[in-house]
């Protein structure tokens, strides 16, 4: 018992201590990638700490809403991070909540952050939010259509038990699982404001999605905000890492070795999926915003596609 | 290992129809060119896997006509014409991308459902197979519904082929002689339709085929 919140524990901490380090790793290779040298991989640590130090600046008319707001968002965030299986499957908190639930949370962490974008009565922030809800009214259907046919094909909706099942021969290469990875690739790069529907390296730029509902913040409001959004990243990539690369994963109870083990190949995967992050959106321009609900609906069909195959 | 070996071949025929629905949603000229020798390349992979499955060595033969006609003959000269027509930077749809696509998927549905009720004795997987090459020859057709320009209608009638070398390469034992006869035919008719194309850009200054619709012949 004592061990298993342990273990817990440390999932937990581990998640939050190496997603800005994700983060950093992503510019780093975007950047080496454009024949620059780019910050160091540890810059984003920098900026949270500098941003921590910092005063908080809120506008006069704000309430108590946009100071609780990145909290929650962040406590949301983390929560749905703590139930991904990382580098173990049947993690104790894994067995609390399914994949759909994830999901909720992701949805309500989402939801405050648009609350927040609109609160100060900004142009931008509302330019901002209402764009986020016209994303996320495509994106989540989408991703609970991956939900439905990953958990048509695992028999289950609990990651833990997916990851197991998906780990076995029995899973076999379906076109359903294909479809559905196709699907969660374009629903996180959508949803983690990737280049194709967001850029991520700018702030003033007409056409941005986050950084508009994020501009009013400041100091450690700031910077809690930007950590929940490097923990989404590594989110959606330990999402995807745990549904369709679940080889290596540390079963429970499986020792010091097993964890360390499963661990390593956690960091490994992150490594691959963060490189390749960065290479496509090296090679893609952004899209406008009026094509990015085309382009997330075709993961939408994707998914629905994948579901549907599986009735057969 | 077995099951394996089917499910490759189940995959790849599913990412033949997962380009067609690529294409339907690509509505740029030239990245619709490059999807369309991806298509072929897939089919080739397909067509060379069921070759190694079924042991048998034509198979071979018919992958290299689509590697090599389809993958890269016929859209390096598609490319070169629509850079010579100056239109590989437009697509004009005749319906959106959102309502084609919906379309699409009733089309994949539909072929799947019937492919499936239509043979109950056959195996699930190749069933599924042929499901899907009828998706892929419908999708080709919606293309080709829904695209009004020539160029892109070409490439909806030539995924239409790829579709049907998919199911019968899927269905065990088509003749070598009417794989070949196919592939030529095609490549006559890619002939006809790219000097076609020209005249028809001489004619009416454009490759958009409403304004053939208008046309009510020579006069006087």
């Amino acid at each position: 018992m004592i061990i298993d919140l342990l273990t817990q524990g440390v999932e937990m901490i581990l998640v939050l201590a190496i997603a800005p380090l994700l983060t950093g790793f992503v510019r780093k290779v975007k950047a080496r990638l454009l024949r620059r040298q780019g910050p160091s991989v540890w810059q984003p640590y920098r900026d949270l700490l500098r941003l921590a130090r910092k005063e908080v600046v809120l506008a006069e008319n704000a309430s108590w809403l946009f100071r609780t707001a990145p909290y929650l968002i962040f406590a949301a965030t983390w929560v749905a991070a703590a139930l991904v299986p990382t580098f173990a499957s049947g993690l104790m908190f894994s067995w609390a909540a399914d994949l759909i639930a994830i999901i909720a949370l992701l949805g309500s962490a989402r939801f405050f952050l648009a609350l927040a974008g609109m609160e100060v009565g900004t142009a931008f922030g509302g330019i901002g939010s209402s764009r986020e809800a016209m994303i996320a009214s495509v994106a989540e259907p989408a991703i609970l259509m991956m939900v439905f046919t990953v958990a048509l094909i695992a028999g289950s909706s609990q990651l833990s038990t997916v990851a197991r099942f998906m780990a076995t021969a029995e899973a076999g290469l379906r076109v359903s699982t294909g479809l559905a990875l196709f699907a969660l690739i374009i629903v996180a790069l959508a949803e983690n404001a990737r280049i194709p529907v967001d850029n991520p390296a700018t702030h003033l730029e007409l056409t941005m999605v986050h950084e508009a509902m994020v501009l009013e913040y400041s100091g450690r409001h700031l910077a809690v905000i930007e950590l929940a959004a490097s923990l989404k990243l590594l989110l959606y990539l330990s999402l995807i890492g745990c549904i369709f690369i679940p080889w290596g994963m540390a079963a429970s109870g499986g020792g010091i070795t097993g964890y360390l083990i499963g661990s390593l190949l956690y960091l490994a995967k992150l490594g691959v999926l963060g490189l390749g992050l960065a290479l496509f959106e090296s090679a893609i321009a952004k899209m406008r915003v009026f094509r990015v609900p085309q382009f997330v609906g075709a993961a939408l069909m994707l998914g629905l596609l994948g579901t549907l195959l599986l009735f057969f | 290992m077995d099951k394996l070996v089917f499910d490759i071949a189940h995959l790849l025929a599913g990412s033949v129809l997962l380009v067609s629905f690529m294409m339907l949603y690509q509505n740029r000229l030239s990245a619709l060119l490059n999807l369309f020798a991806l298509h072929a390349v897939i089919l080739a992979f397909s067509v060379a896997w069921q070759a190694h499955l079924q042991d048998a060595p034509h198979l071979y033969v018919t992958a290299m006509i689509a590697l090599f006609f389809k993958a890269l003959f016929i859209p390096l000269a598609l490319h070169r014409i629509v850079v010579r027509l100056n239109i590989h930077r437009q697509i004009e749809n005749v319906v959106g991308v959102g309502p084609t696509m919906l379309l699409g998927m009733g089309l994949a549905a539909l072929g799947m459902l019937l492919m499936v009720r239509i043979t109950p004795d056959s195996d699930l997987l190749g069933r599924e197979d042929l499901g899907f090459a009828l998706s892929t020859v419908m999708l080709g057709l919606l293309l080709m519904v829904a695209r009004r320009n020539a160029v892109s209608q070409v490439i909806g009638f030539m995924s239409v082929e790829n579709g049907t070398i998919l199911a019968a390469t899927g269905a065990k034992g088509m003749p070598m002689v009417v794989e070949i006869s196919v592939a030529f035919s095609i490549l006559i008719a890619f002939i006809v339709i790219g000097v076609f194309l020209f005249r028809i850009r001489e004619r009416f200054d454009t490759v958009d085929l409403q304004a053939l619709d208008q046309f009510r012949g020579e006069q006087g």
